[in-house]
C-alpha cells in the first residue's frame, strides 16, 4: 500500500504563508468559566491547608492513608470518612527542572516540579505500589542539588493570605 | 456472542438544579453505590468494563476520562469514554456485551451543569468556528429555526407546542426526582418570555445536576443477578449533518434512521400499537412532538394533534414523557438520556410510584445531543 | 469465545505535518477517502463510523465529535466517539472491533484525526487543563512535567542513562526516513544530537519528544464473510485490550506501567499468546517520548522491567532485527497528530503484515504485530493485537 502509493494527501504550511497573508484564518478566544464544587474530600483538603494542615484519608479497608482525600477508595470501594494530618514533610520521589512555563514561555531558571511522597501517609514498600504524594513544586534549592530522595518540607503562605487552596503552601524546600 | 443484554441495575443522585455539598466525583460515587447495590454486583470484583459519557468543555476539563474511574471502583480497569448521550453509552455497553467480550458492564453519566458559568459561551463554541460562531448568536437561534420550519411544514401550531410543556411540567408533579415540576396553563406557557421566536423560555428545559449509573449484563448473568431484568431489544444511533448549512429543518431523518436501527432488532412494526410508553426528547417542548413523528408513533404533523386529545397523557393511549421529561425533571447534559432509561426501568419494573403506567410492558428511550447537533439515539426496552 | 472475527482490510493516512492547510474536516476526509479506495470500497458500504480525536481544547471546538461527523463520512450514519486521551487512537480500532463483533454490523469505518495547529499560540498550553482542577491546575504545571518526573523515576528505579535512551529517539527517526508521510524522518541523526538539544525539563530533551502535528489517518474493519469476499490478505484483529488506572497518579509509583500490563494481558489472552517475546514479530508501542517506548515495552511483557533498552542496544529493535520496534518511525519521527499517530500504528502493522510497506518493510514475513498507546495522566493502556 505505501509501497503503491505516490502522493499522500496534505498540505503543509509555514510561518511565512501566514505572515504574507496567503492563509486565511478566523481567530477567537474563548470565554469558559467555572465554579468546580469541590464537596467533601477536596473541600476537607482545602479547610486544611487553610489552617496549615495538609489532610490525608485513611481507608478503614486497606489500611492505607492517602492524599489528597476523598470519599472512596478506589481500591476497595469503601466509603472513607476517617481524615488525618499527615506531616508536611516528605521525600522527593521524581521531579523535573522544567525551562518551559505552562503556556510555553522560556524561561532561565528551571521551575521544579515534584510528586512528594508526605510523611505520615502511606510509603511504596515492597508489597505496596500505593502513597501518599501529591504533586508541587521545589523551592529554596539550587535545581542541580535536587535529588529523587531528597528530605523536604513545606513552606506555607503567611496565615492571613491563605485561602484555601494547594497555593497556600508556596513550595516545598530542602530540610 | 450475547444475543441478549439486560439491565440488571440503576443508581442515581442528585437530580436538583443545584448540588454544591457534593463533587462531581462525590455525586457519581453516590449513583455507583446505588447501581451497584440495586444490582447485587460488587465494582471491584464483578463489573467487567465500564463506559462513561462525558465532554471535556461540560466538565472544564481536558481528557476528562482521566478523572472517571475512581469513584465507579473501576480504577485498573478496562474503562472508556464516550464523548455522546448516555444512549450512546448504553449502546456501547450493549455492543460490548454482544460481542461476548464481557457479561457485565456500568455506564455512567452525569450533569454538574451548575458548575458552569459560562454555559451559553460552551454551546456556541460547538458551532462551527469560521462559519457559524462569528455571528455570535446565541445558540437556542438553531432551534428556534428548526421549530420555525417544523411548524411551517407540518402545520402544528404553537399552541400544540405549549401544550407539550403544559403535560410534562405536570406529569412531574408526580416524580420526586422532577426539579421543574409545576401545574401551569396553555396561556403561562405562551405568555413567557421568547427566547428564540416561535421558541419560549417555558418551552425550554432547564439545567439539573445529578448522576445516573447503569448495570448491564448478558442473559446468562442477568438471570443470576435480577429478579426483574430489563431487556435491551434494540438500540440504534445515528447522525445527520452538523453543518446549518446543509441539513433539513423541518424534520429530522437521523432520528428516523436511529428508530429503524432499533425497531428492526426489536422486531417493532407499529410502534404506536407495540409501545406502551416512550421518554424521548424535549429538551424544547417542540422537538417531542417532532420526535414522536420522526419515531413513527405517527406521521409527520400528527403529533399536536395527538397531545391536544391528552393520547400522550399519564392515563393516555400511549404515555410520552410520563417522568416529567426534561421540561420537568431538568435537562441532565451528557446524562439526559441515561435520566430518560432510568424512568423506563423504574417503569417496565413497576417502581415507577406515584407516576407508575399500568401494564408497562415495552418502553422507547430516545435522545438528542441538544443544539447545534444532529445527534440522535433510541432504545426499545421491556421487561 | 466463539467469538465473530474481525478484520482490518483498507488503510489511508495525510501526512503528518506542523500545519496542515486542511481544516480538520478535510483531513479526516482524505484518510478516509484513502482508505475506501484502497479496498475498492464507497461510503454506501460504511454501515458505521467511529471518530478518534483528542481534547476538544486543541481545536477550540466543543461536542468535537459532533462538528467533525461529516468530514469522517459519518452523514446519516451511526456515529460514535470514544475518547481515552492520548491512548484514543489504538482504542478506536477496539471500538470498531465490538461495533463488529457484536454483530450489529459488517463494515465500519474508522477516522482518527487531529489539528494541533489551531491552538493558538502553541498546543501546549491547552494541555493545563488536563490536570485536576482544583489540587494541581492551580500550580500552573506544564504538561511537560508529568513526562519529565516519570522519566526521572523510571532512569533512578532502574539505573538507566540518557545515553542509552537516546538510541529510541535515533532508531526512530532513522525507521520515519523510510515514510513518505513523516514529518522528522532523519537518517543521519546520532545519540549526541539528541543529548545535545535543548533542555526543555530534564531530563527530556528536545529530540527526547515527538513534535505536534496535524493529520488523520483511516481504517476499515469487516466482519470475516465480507473480509474473505473483500481481500485475499485480511489481516485479523487477534486480541484486544485497554485499561484506566486511578486518576490519582501521585499516589502511584510512575516506574512501571501496570495499566499497559493490564490492557496487555487481556489482549493476549484473547488472541492466546502465551510467550509475548516469542509470538509478537514487530511491536508498536506508543512512543510521544523515547523513554516511553522503554516504558511500554516492559508493560507488553516484550522486555523485562527496567531492561527494554537492551532491545535497542543489540539491535532486536532495528528494522532487520528480530522484533522490529516502531518500523513506521513512530511518533518520535512521523509526528504526533495524537488520535491519528496512534492509529497510524494500526496502519503500519496491517501494512507489514501484509507486505506492502515499502521501503520500511521488515523481513521475514511478520505474521503478529502488535500496537499500543498510552493517556491520560499516565493512566490508559490500549493494546491491539494483528496477524495474518
Amino acid at each position: 500500500m505505501t509501497a503503491r502509493i505516490k502522493n499522500f494527501p496534505g498540505v503543509s504550511l509555514s510561518e511565512k504563508d501566514f505572515e504574507e497573508g496567503k492563509i486565511l484564518f478566523v481567530h477567537d478566544e474563548l470565554k469558559a468559566d467555572y465554579a468546580w464544587d469541590t464537596g467533601i474530600g477536596i473541600g476537607a483538603y482545602l479547610a486544611g491547608l487553610k489552617r496549615g494542615v495538609i489532610l490525608g484519608v485513611r481507608c478503614g479497608h486497606c489500611r492505607k492513608i492517602v492524599v489528597p482525600p476523598r470519599t472512596v477508595c478506589e481500591w476497595c470501594f469503601h466509603p472513607m470518612d476517617e481524615y488525618v494530618p499527615v506531616k508536611d514533610t516528605g521525600m522527593v520521589n521524581t521531579f523535573s527542572l522544567c525551562y518551559v512555563t505552562w503556556d510555553v514561555k522560556r524561561i532561565t531558571e528551571p521551575e521544579i516540579p515534584a510528586v512528594i511522597a508526605l510523611d505520615g501517609a502511606s510509603a511504596l514498600s515492597e508489597t505496596s505500589v500505593i502513597m501518599g504524594g501529591i504533586m508541587h513544586k521545589l523551592g529554596e534549592v539550587e535545581p542541580k542539588q535536587v535529588k529523587i530522595g531528597t528530605r523536604v518540607q513545606a513552606v506555607w503562605k503567611p496565615e492571613s493570605e491563605r485561602e484555601g487552596a494547594i497555593t497556600d503552601i508556596l513550595y516545598f524546600k530542602p530540610i | 456472542m450475547n444475543e441478549r443484554v439486560a439491565i440488571v441495575g440503576v443508581g442515581w443522585s442528585g437530580f436538583r438544579p443545584r448540588t454544591p455539598e457534593v463533587s462531581y466525583k462525590e455525586l457519581i460515587y453516590e449513583a455507583a453505590v446505588r447501581a451497584y447495590a440495586n444490582a447485587g454486583v460488587d465494582p471491584r470484583a464483578d463489573v467487567e468494563s465500564f463506559v462513561t459519557v462525558a465532554e471535556d468543555f461540560i466538565e472544564g476539563t481536558s481528557i476528562f476520562d482521566e478523572y472517571t474511574p475512581d469513584q465507579l471502583g473501576a480504577a485498573l480497569k478496562p474503562v472508556h469514554t464516550i464523548t455522546g448521550d448516555g444512549l450512546h453509552g448504553l449502546a456501547t455497553a450493549y455492543m460490548l456485551i454482544r460481542s461476548g467480550y464481557c457479561d457485565v458492564v456500568a455506564v455512567e453519566g452525569h450533569s454538574k451543569a451548575s458548575n458552569i458559568l459560562t454555559h451559553p459561551n460552551i454551546v456556541a463554541y460547538a458551532q462551527d468556528p469560521v462559519l457559524n460562531r462569528p455571528l455570535r448568536l446565541n445558540t437556542h437561534f438553531v432551534a428556534g429555526m428548526e421549530m420555525h420550519r417544523y411548524l411551517f411544514e407540518t402545520d402544528t401550531t404553537q399552541e400544540q407546542c405549549a401544550l407539550v410543556a403544559v403535560k410534562n411540567r405536570r406529569n412531574a408533579l408526580k416524580n420526586p426526582l422532577a426539579s421543574y415540576a409545576a401545574d401551569l396553563t396553555l396561556e403561562d406557557v405562551l405568555n413567557g418570555a421568547p427566547l428564540a421566536w416561535p421558541l419560549g423560555v417555558r418551552e425550554t428545559a432547564e439545567h439539573s445536576d445529578g448522576a445516573v449509573v447503569m448495570v448491564l449484563a448478558s442473559e446468562k448473568k442477568a438471570e443470576l443477578l435480577a429478579e426483574k431484568p430489563v431487556w435491551i431489544r434494540g438500540i440504534g444511533w445515528c447522525n445527520g449533518s452538523p453543518s446549518l448549512e446543509s441539513r433539513e429543518w423541518g424534520s429530522v431523518p437521523y432520528l428516523q434512521q436511529a428508530a429503524q436501527m432499533a425497531y428492526q432488532q426489536a422486531g417493532i412494526r407499529n410502534p404506536w400499537n407495540e409501545i406502551d410508553f416512550a421518554e424521548i426528547d424535549d429538551t424544547y417542548a417542540y422537538k417531542e412532538l417532532q420526535a414522536m413523528e420522526s419515531l413513527g408513533l405517527c406521521d409527520a404533523g400528527q403529533a399536536g394533534a395527538l397531545v391536544e386529545e391528552g393520547a400522550t397523557e399519564m392515563d393516555g393511549e400511549l404515555p410520552v414523557n410520563s417522568s416529567g421529561g426534561s421540561l420537568g425533571v431538568g435537562y441532565m447534559l451528557e446524562a439526559t438520556g441515561l435520566m430518560r432509561a432510568l424512568e423506563a426501568v423504574l417503569q417496565l419494573r413497576g417502581e415507577a410510584g406515584q407516576h407508575q403506567i399500568e401494564d408497562a410492558g415495552i418502553g422507547l428511550v430516545q435522545s438528542w445531543r441538544g443544539v447545534p447537533t444532529t445527534s440522535g439515539a433510541v432504545a426499545v426496552l421491556s421487561n | 469465545m466463539g467469538m465473530r472475527k474481525v478484520a482490518v482490510i483498507g488503510a489511508g493516512m495525510t501526512k503528518f505535518v506542523r500545519r496542515a492547510q486542511e481544516t480538520p474536516k478535510e483531513l479526516s476526509w482524505e484518510a478516509a477517502r484513502m482508505a475506501l479506495e484502497s479496498c475498492e470500497l464507497t461510503m454506501d458500504d460504511i454501515q458505521a463510523v467511529c471518530m478518534g480525536t483528542a481534547p476538544d481544547a486543541f481545536d477550540g471546538v466543543h461536542m468535537k465529535g459532533e462538528y467533525l461527523s461529516d468530514g469522517a463520512g459519518a452523514w446519516r450514519k451511526p456515529y460514535l466517539r470514544a475518547f481515552v486521551g492520548g491512548g484514543t487512537g489504538v482504542f478506536t480500532p477496539i471500538q470498531g472491533w465490538y461495533h463488529v463483533a457484536s454483530g450489529l454490523f459488517d463494515v465500519v469505518l474508522l477516522v482518527c484525526e487531529e489539528k494541533m495547529s489551531s491552538f493558538y499560540p502553541h498546543a501546549q498550553a491547552a494541555f493545563v487543563t488536563i490536570f485536576d482542577h482544583t489540587t494541581e491546575r492551580p500550580l500552573k504545571p506544564n504538561l511537560l512535567w508529568i513526562f519529565a518526573i516519570e522519566m526521572n523515576r523510571y532512569m533512578t528505579a532502574y539505573g538507566i542513562n540518557k545515553k542509552d535512551i537516546a538510541r529510541v529517539a535515533v532508531q526512530h527517526k532513522q525507521n520515519a526516513a523510510n515514510h513518505p508521510c513523516a514529518m522528522l524522518g532523519e537518517a543521519d541523526i546520532t545519540v549526541d544530537d539528541v543529548l545535545n538539544s535543548e533542555v526543555l525539563a530534564w531530563p527530556v530533551q528536545r529530540l527526547d519528544v515527538s513534535p505536534v502535528s496535524d493529520g488523520a489517518v483511516a481504517i476499515i474493519l469487516a466482519a470475516e464473510h465480507v473480509a474473505r469476499r473483500l481481500t485475499s490478505k485480511p489481516v485479523w484483529i487477534e486480541g484486544v485490550g485497554w485499561n484506566l488506572d486511578t486518576a490519582y497518579w501521585t499516589n502511584r509509583d510512575l516506574a512501571y506501567p501496570r495499566y499497559v500490563e493490564y490492557a496487555a494481558r487481556q489482549a493476549y489472552e484473547m488472541a492466546g499468546i502465551q510467550e509475548p517475546r516469542k509470538e509478537i514479530h514487530i511491536a508498536e508501542p506508543y512512543d510521544p517520548f523515547d523513554y516511553k517506548v522503554l516504558h511500554h515495552l516492559e508493560g507488553l511483557g516484550l522486555a523485562e522491567r527496567g531492561k527494554a533498552v537492551d532491545l535497542y542496544l543489540n539491535g532486536t529493535a532495528a528494522p532487520d532485527g528480530d522484533m522490529p520496534v516502531c518500523p513506521s518511525g513512530g511518533l518520535l519521527g512521523v509526528g504526533n497528530p495524537i488520535a491519528a499517530a496512534g492509529l497510524m500504528k494500526i496502519a503500519e502493522l496491517f501494512w507489514q503484515l501484509r507486505g506492502e510497506a515499502g521501503a520500511r518493510q521488515v523481513p521475514g514475513s511478520p505474521k503478529k504485530g502488535i500496537a499500543q498507546a498510552w493517556g491520560d495522566l499516565m493512566q490508559v493502556g490500549t493494546v491491539v493485537i494483528m496477524g495474518r
